[in-house]
């Protein structure tokens, strides 16, 4: 079939049939819109946090009149001629702050104490999106912490609700446990009388999870985000392929967590073997230094990582802080 | 060798021998004393400092205070924000967990187990106590971090950080 043009915020892409909106301005690379629940590795997100809604300004070459309201790009699939407006339409910046609003109605904003911090999409997307103050005075939702087996912690105060870690759980593992309890303002992720997630891959809701809601246990509270160094690390597994980032701090992994591409989706999900048992440097061969964005907070402090020497397989003692 | 002139602004000193008046020395003694007996007269340009004190400015930035809340908890909850804002790198902080029944020990549910400023390597420009999100590090506007011959007594820990609970206003 022919390609579809489609232009989003004045740039022009064309994209094969059955894209959607949001993959097409991810081919563009440059302003494409957020997403919060949407996960090109998992089938069937999206629709859920509305923070990619986008305006439509002319639905097709055949049909040129607008779309009657904001539409969610990672849902609506492109059609030729399509005219999209991003962040250059002032509709779309204001819709996606009242978004942003109601997405931290219910979170308890308590960033100084969640691990999460400082590589948290809800942080990222507040912090660009969002207004500086809240204007909410009710209280928030509360829940006791949830233990999901011996290495995975549930703060239901926190999560949004994206469905990203049911997902993962239906799909990536072969049998799941946990699932959303309850219907809209008490809705809540639980597993059925506490049932352990015992599977391979369950540590993958972690890395899914976009908010602090889903933690590895055992880094709990250890160390901030950017006061440790991610590398690149690969050691053999058979479950997994074992490719992974290691979060190195004075000459010790204190945290596993599988690579992401620069949306800050998984790349190739790792098992809870490689992710909760291997912390020591023996088990792994450390790679190149873990790219993250310019502006992360985890660059903070660090020197840059420079590209015409590729560390390949450095010797455990050189990688330090 | 020969010395290379750079200006040519030298001036010779010629040795007179001395008059009559300088010869007698008094003159010059009298002129000397008198400068020196009129300083008795005059302010003091000190203080005998530990006895008396000057007035600070109420913007100083002197030595920190890890501070308390109403109750007496700690707010300190070990975010590592001021730690991420130290230009000198000067704070270092261990975060644990609070545990059942020290909820009037500290405020939030993580807290500081281990926090460490080094005196030696803080600049005291304050930006820690802007960087906290929970208004628990300020840098005191009355009290500087004190002089001490070994190094280690520049690391400040909790024991000597963390405002004192009795001497809490109530």
């Amino acid at each position: 079939m022919d390609k579809l043009k489609i232009t989003i915020d004045n740039r022009t892409i064309e994209v094969p049939p059955g894209t959607t909106i949001l993959q097409a301005a991810r081919m563009i690379g440059e302003n494409y819109p957020p997403a919060m629940c949407y996960y090109t590795p998992l089938k069937e997100t999206g629709g859920k946090c509305r923070v990619c809604l986008v305006k439509v300004t002319q639905s097709s070459e055949a049909n040129p009149r607008p779309m009657p309201k904001l539409v969610a790009s990672c849902l609506t699939k492109v059609e030729n001629g399509m005219v999209v407006e991003n962040e250059t339409s002032t509709e779309v910046l204001e819709a996606r702050k009242g978004v942003v609003e109601f997405l931290l109605i219910n979170h308890p904003l308590d960033c100084p104490i969640c691990d999460q911090a400082g590589e948290c999409d809800l942080q990222n997307l507040s912090y660009k999106h969002g207004t500086e103050a809240t204007r909410y005075e009710e209280g928030r939702r509360e829940f006791e912490k949830i233990d999901i087996g011996d290495n995975i912690q549930l703060h239901m105060t926190r999560c949004i609700l994206c469905y990203r870690c049911v997902y993962t759980a239906d799909q990536i593992t072969n049998s799941r446990v946990h699932g959303v309890l309850n219907r809209g303002d008490a809705a809540e992720i639980g597993t059925y009388i506490k049932n352990a997630i015992n599977n391979d891959f369950s540590g993958n809701v972690i890395d899914v999870c976009p908010v602090g809601a889903l933690t590895d246990k055992k880094y709990r509270f250890s160390q901030r985000v950017w006061f440790s160094k991610p590398f690149y690390a690969h050691r053999n597994c058979d479950k997994c392929g074992g490719e992974a980032v290691v979060w190195i701090k004075n000459n010790d992994i204190i945290r596993v967590t599988s690579r992401k591409d620069k949306f800050g989706e998984v790349i190739k999900f790792i098992c809870n073997e490689c992710r909760f048992d291997h912390k020591n440097m023996n088990d792994w061969s450390i790679e190149n230094v873990y790219e993250l964005d310019n502006d992360s907070v985890i660059n903070a402090n660090k020197y840059k990582h420079v590209e015409e020497s590729p560390a390949v397989n450095v010797d455990a003692k050189f990688v330090s802080e | 060798m020969s010395v290379v002139r750079l200006t040519d602004r030298i001036k010779v000193m010629e040795r007179k021998p001395m008059t009559f008046l300088e010869r007698i020395y008094l003159p010059a003694i009298i002129k000397g004393m008198s400068i020196t007996i009129s300083h008795f007269f005059k302010k003091k340009a000190t203080i005998s400092y530990p006895e008396q004190k000057r007035p600070m400015s109420e913007v100083f930035r002197g030595l920190h205070i890890l501070k308390r809340d109403d109750r007496g908890a700690e707010r300190c909850t070990a975010c590592g924000l001021c730690a991420l804002a130290c230009p000198a790198e000067a704070i270092s902080m261990t975060a644990a967990e609070r545990k059942r029944g020290e909820e009037l020990l500290y405020r939030e549910e993580k807290y500081a187990a281990v926090y460490e400023i080094n005196m030696l390597r803080c600049i005291f420009c304050g930006l820690c106590e802007e960087a906290c999100p929970k208004a628990a590090i300020f840098l005191q506007n009355d009290k500087l971090a004190p002089a001490s011959f070994e190094r280690e007594d520049f690391i400040y820990g909790k024991d000597r950080l963390v405002e004192p609970f009795l001497l809490k206003k109530t």
